[in-house]
């Protein structure tokens, strides 16, 4: 009932081929919209910002980038963690050696340089499939980490070997560095996540993403229909990188503002950007922000449960959260193996049909 | 609808926050999981302890009770700045994140939300400089006193000259192992040693390269900058290519009984720096057993009382209720607000007569904190390990860092720090 396309007629090729088809799942997207950019900034304070919304807003986009790549293209990548570094040290490089360029531009620079450098990474994906690609994008991914450990340059011969983001704005509004405010840099944050997300859902749905999708399914079938391999997983691995650099680049200067490479973009990021793909399910543009939203929200309200509420000592709670995640990871995969994506279809098939099933 | 009471349900708790009581709190940044959880727990545990026993035994501090939220970070940044958000608005006096990296998230927070920071014996060393890093406090030594020390005791052991002797350095890979690069290079220009690095990837456990290079050009000497697993796993690794232990010295976070018990005898010789007192022989453990162990209201699983990071974290905890009570007493009033602690931060003064006053004699140096110098004395002292007896034994007294190499590249450090963020340099 709530989910009706009776009566929801499309007269021109124009109004079937919109991103959502369906009246009621429009309105809903536009009031999502409306609540994210006209509710939240006015709600949201230092903690809900940085321990939550931040996070979650990153992530999604890096998550979509991984989703670009692996469940769109069907090419696992372990390099997500190196990737982010490459956005996040280009954007440090960009806003130190560039001390006029707007924050916006710097972010997405970063992504093209990011996209140069995972294009370049993708190249033995022609060559390779599977498991043995999985093991040369762990090595970009170690190759990355060490690359920015080792070459001073790349820090800016800081004693520390640590990256500082310094102080941007836009229009006045701090953008980076300490004294930001939190609805500013919420949407700021927000806009990139928008953009991208809008794109990629297009992408996805056009052209290009129709033969990442075949080259996914079967590539050999979709070489002898035309489809040209080369190009299909070179531009996978050039737009998720690209993704997955702004997503770092915006982790390192808006959200954390200091970084050091081995700690934060290490392979357990790349392994947590994998399980919320696989967990909001691969091909789906909703199950990356769902995803996100899992990864994220889940430890910070555990934590809160167990120690704010129940007053638990700190480590007992560190233990069970790292066990129920798990726990929840594993029976996820059990029982939806498509990820909190295809949970969401069923829902919304019910609905459809709801409250007259037969 | 399940679904959805299920989310108001979890929104709620979220939203909530604890009843704010009116009470001094301070926050503890602990660690006691994950691969550096060996040497969190004593200190998080003496931290804890030391609030217990001031608590039960005076009543609080100037009669303000003081209350310890313990938020477990697992060293990892991102979990920090979780841990500071959401213990900051509860009116959270210091911060002690015990982290290097988590230290380098929070300096610029603080300095934004007036929140004072004391990194002891780690963070950003340059913090010394207080014209600079107004929020921001390391005192009684830093990172760079450290190299200092370690180059000051093989001086020490060589007679004074440690011309053509090669010092490898095996560090952690990360802001905290390169601090003392730097300081190092300065002085094997002035003493004419040669310096080797051996970085090791977080979390440290895989070193066999690292020492396999030691055991090929056999340095004379390692110095060791590690912490967590890392420690353990070095020191096994300098007994299995049989390096002699008592050329091998580490920082002072390198030094604990959770890092050499785990190699047993071939551990015997091993040395480490420490900023302060060993053991339990002070009066102020009397108190802890009769107002907290005997309670059985002993952190953790009270079994780290005596061990060397124990004995920090009481320090730690002991640095910050003097510094509350020198706020309390300057400002006038027992409720004092992080500024305010602040103050007490700067004006602190730990004197001998006020060290026996609480039952630790001799347990640290004597110090005061100015707006100059945020970095106390810098005085180190050099522990041995003694595997037979299971404990360690003091070898040097506390002595001075070379403050002229060291001095220049905390102004200089610093210099570059408020250039960066546009810092006025000045003395409040």
């Amino acid at each position: 009932m709530i989910y009706r396309e009776v009566g929801d007629f499309k007269t021109t090729y124009k109004d079937d081929g919109q991103t959502f088809p369906i009246k009621f799942d429009r309105l809903r997207y536009y009031v999502v919209l409306a609540i994210a950019f006209a509710v939240v900034p006015f709600l949201v304070n230092d903690y809900w910002l940085n321990a939550i919304l931040l996070p979650f807003l990153i992530y999604s986009i890096a998550a979509i980038g991984l989703n670009i790549l692996t469940g769109y293209c069907g090419q696992v990548s372990l390099g997500t963690g190196g990737f982010m570094a490459v956005g996040a040290y280009s954007c440090y490089k960009l806003m130190t050696g560039f001390p006029d360029l707007n924050i916006f531009f710097c972010v997405l620079l970063s992504g093209f340089v990011t996209a140069l450098v995972g294009m370049l990474f993708g190249l033995p994906s022609l060559r390779i499939k599977g498991f043995y690609l999985a093991v040369a994008t762990l090595a970009a991914q170690f190759f990355l980490v060490w690359l920015f450990n080792k070459v001073a340059w790349f820090y800016n011969y800081s004693a520390s070997g640590q990256i500082n983001a310094p102080e941007r704005t836009i229009l006045g509004y701090k953008i980076t560095g300490a004294e930001t405010s939190a609805p500013v840099t919420y949407l700021f944050c927000l806009v990139f996540v928008v953009l991208l997300a809008i794109v990629a859902r297009n992408l996805t749905r056009g052209h290009l993403g129709r033969s990442w999708m075949a080259i996914r399914d079967m590539d050999i079938a979709a070489e002898i229909i035309g489809v040209n391999p080369l190009k299909a997983k070179l531009t996978a691995f050039g737009i998720s990188s690209f993704y997955i650099g702004i997503a770092g680049a915006l982790l390192f200067a808006v959200y954390l503002g200091a970084v050091e490479v081995g700690e934060v973009f290490g392979i357990q990021k790349s392994f947590l950007v994998l399980f919320m793909v696989i967990i909001g399910g691969l091909g789906s543009i909703f199950g990356s922000f769902a995803g996100a939203a899992f990864m994220v929200l889940l430890p910070v309200l555990l934590k809160n449960i167990l120690v704010g509420q129940f007053g638990w000592a700190t480590d007992i709670a560190a233990h069970l959260e790292f066990a129920i995640v798990g726990a929840l990871i594993v029976m996820f995969l059990i029982l939806e193996p498509h990820g909190l994506a295809q949970l969401w279809r069923i829902i919304k098939e019910k609905l459809r049909l709801w409250p007259f099933p037969h | 609808m399940k679904f959805k009471t299920l989310t108001a349900v979890a929104l709620a708790t979220m939203m909530a926050a604890p009843p704010a009581f009116a009470d001094l709190v301070f926050p503890s940044l602990s660690y006691r999981t994950g691969p550096y959880a060996a040497n969190g727990i004593p200190f998080a545990d003496g931290y804890e302890d030391y609030f217990k026993l001031v608590n039960a035994r005076d009543g609080g501090i100037g009669g303000e009770m003081a209350r310890v939220i313990e938020c477990e970070t697992g060293y990892n940044t991102e979990k920090g700045v979780e841990c500071y958000e959401s213990t900051k608005g509860e009116g959270a006096l210091v911060y002690q994140p015990l982290s290097t990296g988590i230290t380098y998230q929070l300096i610029p927070k603080s300095a934004a939300d007036g929140i004072p920071l004391h990194t002891m014996g780690y963070g950003r060393t340059s913090a010394a400089n207080g014209k600079v890093f107004n929020t921001v406090f390391n005192y009684p030594a830093n990172y760079w006193n450290g190299a200092s020390a370690v180059v000051n005791h093989l001086l020490e052991i060589n007679d004074g000259d440690i011309e053509g002797k090669t010092l490898a350095l095996v560090y952690h890979n990360s802001a905290y192992g390169k601090e003392p690069i730097r300081t190092l290079e300065e002085l094997s220009k002035k003493h004419g040693f040669e310096l080797t690095l051996l970085p090791v990837d977080h979390p440290g456990q895989e070193q066999k390269s690292q020492w396999l290079q030691i055991r090929r050009e056999r340095p004379d000497y390692v110095t060791m900058w590690g912490w967590g697993v890392m420690n353990a796993t070095a020191i096994q690794e300098a007994a299995n290519i049989r390096y002699p232990m008592e050329n091998f010295i580490g920082v002072w976070w390198s030094g604990s009984e959770n890092d050499v018990r785990p190699v047993g005898a071939k551990a015997n010789g091993y040395k480490a720096l420490n900023f302060h007192g060993i053991g339990d022989d002070y009066p102020v453990y009397d108190d802890l057993k009769e107002y907290v162990y005997d309670k059985g209201e002993a952190s953790g699983a009270g079994d780290q009382a005596g061990t060397v990071l124990y004995n920090r974290g009481l320090y730690a905890a002991m640095l910050a209720v003097e510094a509350a009570k020198k706020a309390q007493e300057i400002h006038e009033t027992g409720d004092i607000t992080p500024a305010m602690m602040r103050d007490g931060m700067e004006a602190l003064e730990i004197t001998e007569e006020l060290m026996t006053e609480i039952g630790m004699p001799n347990f640290g140096p004597a110090f005061k904190v100015s707006c100059e110098n945020h970095g106390g004395p810098g005085l180190a002292s050099v522990n041995q390990w003694d595997a037979e007896a299971g404990a360690w034994t003091q070898i040097s007294d506390f002595s001075e860092s070379d403050m002229e190499v060291i001095g220049g590249l905390i102004d200089e450090d610093s210099a570059a720090y408020a250039k960066e963020n546009k810092v006025e340099e000045a003395c409040s």
